[in-house]
């Protein structure tokens, strides 16, 4: 007994008070764009991006598809100008796939669009099913975590559970290969009515670096479209946290 | 097999070198080197015409230089199995089969590891293994789990509670990396690379990076690889308490769940300062650095990430300090030793002759771990291997608990000696022409193996990926052989084993 209170007191509170405004020191999170014009023809960092995250558009502004976005920086090793850079922001999920692009001189991701239905149904209790289709073990990891005495999810009354039977939400990460075609199908198939889908990190949300390997089958996500798009390779849990909290319309 | 000054153990070979013997002889030379003690690092095929050429990378404790043994001949024509006489090889030859579809005469169970060919139906065609009688019954499992956690298929059979065999059936993660390596700049992989098996990105990407400085003919110096070295390491820590976690967990011992699961976050939070990423995403590059780590107090910036020294060290003393705090209460608790001791045992003959690697051998009695004998930051600051005998699930754990501990001291050793990182990048020149390169890191699990070729305008024609997991889910699965099913989750769990570095 006394080992267990020893452990005890070393743990201490760990609980984050106040998961809106916790910021992760030195996180990769959220890209910036300077409004500061590119050199005529630069478009190195739309080339050296792996998952074609960049475009330039017709009046030659940048801009970043999130939902793409790895984070991995290269463009900014390989730009000239300094015009893109990375700050700590977690918040960019988005109810809607157009959402999640970034333009030029834009200093923050609008909040996810509360869905008034959802936030009734669920805003008290959320049931969350999470299916792997190709996923790495880095969203995975950032799920599990989320149930962690950091982040402690299920003050919010949101839960994972074992079976697709108890869920109101598929929790989809990795690029939904073929193998798992099926079994994603039939998941979503054994939820009861209502539900919705999350993709979760970029594999998820656009294919990721495996777009275009023929070993992915995103038929599934082309059908049933997610309800909220969380970004990250993999996102960090607060930027699940967030996300959740603003659609459910909760504080 | 160690180049000096790189801590990766990289053997670099000319293709042009390398003889390729006729496949009878090669099966003959094979045999030899394995009876008389070789130890297989990996084994892989590349169609080349109508043919396929398979090369086998020894170690055979000789040299520190790895032995390549190739072969070239028609699929249809084939060899008889090695696996009978050496199972350690029934994986490789498995897939070999799968991947060029090499006849391989009398190897037992022939079934593809990944299903890269067949989908879902012809992954249905496979029967799962049977065992016959009366009073067997079976439990399927899968692909979905229970968790959160990666999907692939468990059938026990199993008389009464009693589990006399399990078979794992895997696949159903495949992404299909290894064709996707190929199809870009050699030297522009490492955010591919580090998806590969997203746990053990640090793992991957040192020795995808250790293998392209060598075809490039360049050598990044001991500070660079003291920081690769440094965000290995915090990946072993964060990785090995998230599986003490996980154990605990499935042992209901609450309070070493969450415990270990928050000392975790301490770990990752670490490699965020140092690097960005929780993950180590971006830390290592092939020929560069995203490591930053500051010496004086007035270069911080706390918004844009910038780290001191002084934070690193406080990290190391808290987790040092905390862990020996649940270690003890864990490891004097009657019930965890009652749970552990004895659960899911590989004796050492068993791991040693199916060829298992890294924490798993050494809870075996198998002492493989690469880093005691490898170059560069490893022997400025050695690191000795952790080695238990059990071999059961008990075994696996004090072994996670030893090397973090060994771990954080050398994190601290290596910090105190380089304190200071800056990002760093370096044009790597043109890969050199036919060249072939092995490149391994002692990952968390075990040896991570990459295997890179280069044709001859110094493109890549092959790239072989091999995460430890691909030759350890047969020890899981000879581990739960005369186990209750019931104890099944604490040793898969001993194990954590990658699903998607297993399927590619």
């Amino acid at each position: 007994m006394f080992d267990s209170l020893r452990v005890r007191a070393s743990q201490g509170t760990q609980y984050i008070t106040d998961l809106r405004k916790a910021v992760p020191n030195g996180f990769r999170g959220r890209p910036q764009i300077s409004t500061q014009p590119c050199k005529d023809g630069c478009e190195e960092c739309v080339k050296a991006c792996p998952t074609g995250a960049i475009s330039v558009d017709p009046q030659s502004k940048l801009t970043i598809d999130l939902g793409k976005c790895v984070f991995c920086a290269e463009c900014v090793e390989v730009c000239p100008e300094g015009k893109i850079s990375f700050t700590t922001q977690t918040q960019m999920s988005s109810a809607t796939r157009a959402g999640l692009i970034l333009g030029e001189g834009q200093a923050r991701m609008d909040p996810v669009t509360v869905s008034k239905s959802l936030a009734s149904m669920f805003g008290r209790s959320l049931r969350l099913r999470q299916v792997s289709a190709g996923g790495c073990n880095g969203c995975e990891q950032e799920l599990n975590a989320l149930g962690n005495v950091n982040f402690d999810l299920q003050r919010f009354g949101i839960e994972w559970v074992a079976s697709p039977r108890h869920a109101d939400a598929l929790v989809l990460s990795g690029p939904l290969t073929k193998n798992m075609a099926d079994a994603v199908r039939l998941a979503w198939d054994a939820m009861p009515d209502p539900r919705f889908v999350v993709a979760f990190g970029a594999c998820a949300i656009s294919g990721g670096l495996y777009a275009d390997a023929p070993a992915i089958d995103r038929a599934f996500l082309d059908e049933v479209g997610p309800s909220l798009y969380v970004p990250g390779c993999p996102p960090h849990p607060l930027t699940f946290v967030n996300a959740i909290l603003d659609l459910l319309h909760l504080p | 097999m160690t180049a000096p000054g790189v801590s990766a153990n990289v053997s670099l070979f000319s293709v042009d070198d390398l003889e390729v013997l006729e496949v009878h002889a090669w099966r003959s030379a094979m045999e030899k080197a394995l009876g008389s003690g070789a130890r297989l690092l990996t084994m892989y095929g590349r169609a080349e015409a109508s043919d396929v050429i398979v090369t086998t990378v020894l170690d055979d404790g000789t040299s520190p230089k790895a032995k390549i043994l190739r072969t070239r001949f028609a699929p249809d024509v084939g060899y008889h199995a090695l696996t009978p006489a050496f199972p350690a090889l029934h994986c490789f030859e498995r897939e070999l089969h799968e991947q060029h579809g090499v006849r391989i005469a009398g190897h037992p169970w022939m079934k593809p590891v990944r299903f890269e060919h067949t989908g879902a139906a012809g992954r249905d065609a496979y029967a799962f293994y049977e065992i016959k009688g009366k009073e067997v019954h079976e439990v399927a499992v899968g692909p979905i789990h229970a968790g959160v956690i990666e999907p692939g298929s468990f059938r026990f059979m199993c008389l009464g509670e009693q589990v006399h065999h399990l078979e794992i059936h895997l696949g159903y993660q495949h992404r299909g990396v290894e064709k996707l390596l190929l199809a870009g700049d050699p030297r522009k992989l490492a955010p591919l690379v580090e998806t590969i098996a997203g746990d053990t990105s640090i793992g991957h990407t040192w020795a995808y990076a250790a293998a392209v400085e060598a075809l490039a003919g360049v050598e990044m110096g001991l500070p660079v690889e003291a920081a690769r070295g440094v965000m290995l390491e915090l990946e072993r820590v964060a990785m090995h308490l998230s599986g003490l976690a996980g154990m605990a967990a499935d042992i209901g011992f609450l309070q070493g769940g969450a415990t270990y699961g928050r000392l975790r976050t301490t770990a990752i939070n670490t490699s965020m300062r140092l690097c960005g990423s929780r993950f180590g995403r971006g830390a290592i590059r092939a020929g560069g650095l995203g490591v930053r780590l500051e010496m004086r107090p007035s270069l911080v910036n706390v918004a844009e990430g910038g780290f001191r020294l002084a934070e690193l060290r406080t990290n190391l003393a808290l987790l040092t300090k905390d862990i020996a705090v649940i270690n003890e209460c864990l490891l004097d608790s009657r019930s965890v030793r009652h749970r552990l001791q004895g659960t899911g045992v590989v004796t050492k003959e068993t791991a040693s002759a199916i060829g298992l690697v890294g924490l798993a051998a050494r809870a075996s009695g198998v002492a493989r771990d690469l880093r005691p004998a490898a170059g560069g930051i490893y022997r400025a600051h050695p690191i000795d291997a952790c080695v238990d005998s059990t071999g059961d699930c008990w075994a696996r754990a004090r072994i996670r608990i030893r090397e973090i501990d060994r771990s954080l001291a050398w994190l601290t050793a290596v910090s105190d000696a380089y304190a200071q990182w800056e990002p760093i990048r370096t044009k790597l020149p043109a890969l050199g022409p036919r060249q072939l390169v092995v490149s391994m890191v002692e990952g968390w699990r075990g040896e991570v193996v990459h295997a890179l070729e280069t044709g001859g305008d110094g493109g890549l024609v092959h790239y072989k990926v091999q995460d430890p997991s691909f030759r350890n889910w047969m020890g899981l699965a000879l581990a739960v052989r005369e186990n209750e099913i019931s104890d099944f989750p604490i040793c898969n769990k001993s194990f954590d084993l990658s699903y998607c570095g297993n399927d590619l």
